[in-house]
């Protein structure tokens, strides 16, 4: 078995006014490639903190992540930049698209800070957004669109460097309930395609949608349950 | 496809253009600090370069000396009108005594009134030497000036200056014609050309416009006029005696003109322990004004430094405003794998592109000094002559003259300034946490 990304004995302390917050506790997991995962938990629990750390945002008080052969939970901010431009995809609640530029320019963005843009990336990147479904809006900028295309411009912007995995905090969070089954059949198609995706959600409904459900409780893991088995890449 | 830095320039400028107002008026801040730098240099080298022409058109060989009126305590008690200021023994005795002098220029000038069938001129009258023209760098339009000769015989001839031609003979060729001053005629032989005003250097050289002028020999002035001359002033007449208004001494060589000033101050003060005369020499000018040059430069050059970093203050205050409202943007692109440096560059990026607009549209405007400081003056000239009129001689008269540095200069300083300015707006948007960034609202 192939790991997308390993987590061993994780730790994340927060010193706030002189007193530690343990947000996570000695967190270890494997994460398959192709595999689905959601991080689920109450408010507080350090589902956000643990996906930054995946993500390369922060670094952990203690612990390893291994992604791939790398650990990357001692490299400096601008190694993890590299990184986060190269194995990492985004997609978050509120999209997060740059307003001033365009659909492509907006998929694009991961390339330009590996310096990959060329007419091959270009072409990749028309590819994606109609993957997505946005052929006929390459020209639009974020404001033209709504919430369900802006988030499948965001799918798209995270596929674009071919992570090792995708991280996708509550994505359907800002989404009415047909666009949310709309994200989460391309979320699907991802996986089957092979993407590994790590989501966080509090809505059961789009939890019982991933392969594995991991659920955090004050920093710890209370569950790991597995829905189903990784489907095998193509 | 754009090669990098072409697409990261091109990422500024759109960002720039999300705002356009307000990259407007950051640019026209930076605008007006370049073109001021141009402008207030240029205005500068004008107006110094116009003061040396003028002293070096009093000729940097030339020692010059004018009587001056003592102030009316020392005059005072006397009897009837004192007599003052340089003599014709005086002439003599510089002329004979200091070896030096190659050539000495008397000169006598009084204010009168000029007729010519009823058309009447106020101006100065000018008793001289033939080369008198030479040394004022006057130039014969008409007939000719004076000669030795008419020096010799007194002769009752006069040169008119071209204002005088002009409102004297408005229709008719004057040379041939007699003007008449007081109760005598003199005979027109020649008419002289325009010359430029030549404004007051410091002591006791007065300004100079050379328009009413009316030109005859000294001797006949000595032999007609006199020494002693009457005004009417409010009511009462005036009197006053003087022989010599000024005398231009030319020095052989301009090392000897200081010693050579000196030594006819020693010579002269002799006969005038009250200081009834004063020495200019163009040569000292000369030096001063170089010094003053480079004093002026770097006053203006203070204050159009100031006014750039004016524009800067203001190119960071609006980096600083657009750094904390694009928080998000930072966040976002720093986790898509902007690293640090990448954010600093964006930002300053965008600073660089605002000043170096500011630069370039700065120098057009700056090179546009000229044809619009004449205009700005033509246009005042036209409509408030009256105030153009009370308004300094060089303000009037001044040149602006495009210092070639100044150009380089300003346009670097413009971009330092964004550098320098956006350094750390830009340096503050890449310190964000990238995790606070992208919470942020
Ligand atoms: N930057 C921070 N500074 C201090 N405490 C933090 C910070 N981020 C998170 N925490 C704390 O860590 C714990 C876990 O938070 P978080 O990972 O955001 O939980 P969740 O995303 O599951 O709601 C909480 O108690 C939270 O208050
Ligand atoms: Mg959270």
């Amino acid at each position: 078995m192939k790991w997308a990304v390993r987590v061993e004995r994780l730790t994340k302390d927060y010193v706030m006014d002189g007193e530690t917050v343990h947000a996570l506790r000695d967190v270890s997991f494997d994460v398959p490639e192709g595999d689905f995962l959601s991080i689920m938990g109450a408010s507080g629990s350090g589902k956000s903190t643990l996906l930054n750390l995946l993500g390369c945002l922060d670094r952990p008080t203690a612990g390893q992540i291994l992604l791939g052969d790398d650990d990357i939970s001692r490299l400096d901010d601008n190694r993890l930049s590299e990184i986060r431009a190269s194995r990492i995809g985004f997609i978050f609640q509120s999209y997060n698209l740059i307003p001033q530029l365009t659909v492509l320019e907006n998929i694009e963005v991961p390339l330009h800070y590996q310096r990959r843009l060329d007419s091959r990336a270009r072409r990749q990147s028309v590819e994606l957004a109609e993957m997505v479904g946005l052929a006929d809006r390459l020209k639009h900028r974020p404001t033209q669109l709504s919430g369900g295309q802006q988030q499948r411009v965001a799918i798209a912007r995270s596929l674009i460097n071919d992570p090792y995995y995708i991280l996708a905090d509550e994505p359907t969070g800002n989404l009415d309930s047909h666009t949310t089954e709309e994200i989460l059949l391309l979320l699907e198609e991802l996986n089957h395609q092979g993407k590994t995706i790590v989501m966080v959600t509090h809505e059961p409904e789009v939890g019982d949608r991933s392969n594995r459900i991991i659920r955090l409780r004050d920093g710890e893991i209370s569950s790991d349950k597995r829905l189903r088995e990784v489907a095998e890449s193509l | 496809m754009l090669p990098h830095w072409l697409r990261t320039w091109q990422l500024g400028v759109k960002s720039l253009a999300l705002h356009p107002l307000r990259s407007l008026l950051t640019v026209l801040g930076i605008f007006i600090g370049v073109a001021s730098v141009i402008w207030l240099l240029a205005i500068g080298e004008g107006i110094s370069q116009a003061a040396r022409r003028q002293i070096e058109g009093l000729g940097a060989s030339n020692v010059i000396i004018r009587s001056i009126k003592p102030s009316a305590e020392v005059s005072e008690g006397s009897q009837g009108p004192m007599p003052y200021g340089l003599t014709r023994d005086d002439f003599d005795r510089l002329t004979t005594t200091i070896p030096t002098i190659q050539r000495a220029l008397p000169i006598r000038e009084l204010r009168r009134r000029f007729n010519y069938s009823g058309r009447t001129v106020d101006g100065q009258l000018v008793g001289c030497t033939p080369e008198y023209a030479e040394v004022t760098q006057l130039f014969v339009k008409m007939g000719r000036f004076l000669s030795d000769a008419d020096l010799r015989d007194r002769k009752n001839y006069c040169v008119l200056a071209s204002g005088t031609a002009k409102q004297l003979f408005p229709f008719e060729d004057p040379v041939g014609r007699s003007i008449r001053i007081e109760e005598d005629y003199y005979r027109v032989i020649g008419v002289m050309k325009e010359r430029a005003p030549m404004a007051g250097i410091g002591g006791s050289l007065a300004g100079r416009d050379f328009k009413d002028d009316v030109y005859i020999p000294i001797s006949t002035l000595w032999n007609r006029i006199g020494d002693m001359i009457m005004t009417r002033r409010s009511g009462s007449f005036e009197g006053e005696i003087v022989q010599l208004s000024q005398v231009t001494l030319r020095i052989d060589k301009t090392e000897h003109v200081l010693e050579t000033a000196d030594l006819a101050k020693d010579i002269l003060n002799r006969h005038h322990p009250n200081g009834d005369y004063g020495v200019t020499i163009p040569l000292e000018l000369l030096e001063q004004a170089k010094t003053t040059r480079i004093m002026f430069i770097l006053f203006l050059g203070l204050i159009a430094a100031v006014s750039l970093v004016v524009g800067g203050i203001g190119i960071m205050n609006i980096m600083l405003a657009t750094v904390t409202e694009r928080t998000r943007e930072i966040g976002i692109r720093r986790a898509l794998g902007a690293k640090r440096r990448d954010i600093i560059r964006q930002f300053l990026i965008e600073t660089i592109s605002l000043s170096i607009m500011g630069g370039l549209t700065g120098v057009l405007g700056g090179l546009t000094c000229g044809p619009i400081s004449n205009a700005v003056r033509s246009g005042l000239e036209a409509t408030v002559p009256d105030v153009m009129e009370q308004l300094p001689e060089v303000i009037q008269t001044v040149q602006p003259v495009i210092v070639p540095f100044s150009i380089p200069l300003a346009f670097g300083i413009s971009v330092s300034i964004g550098v320098i300015f956006g350094l750390y707006p830009a340096i503050r948007a890449a310190r964000m946490d990238p995790i606070e960034a992208l919470r942020h609202e």
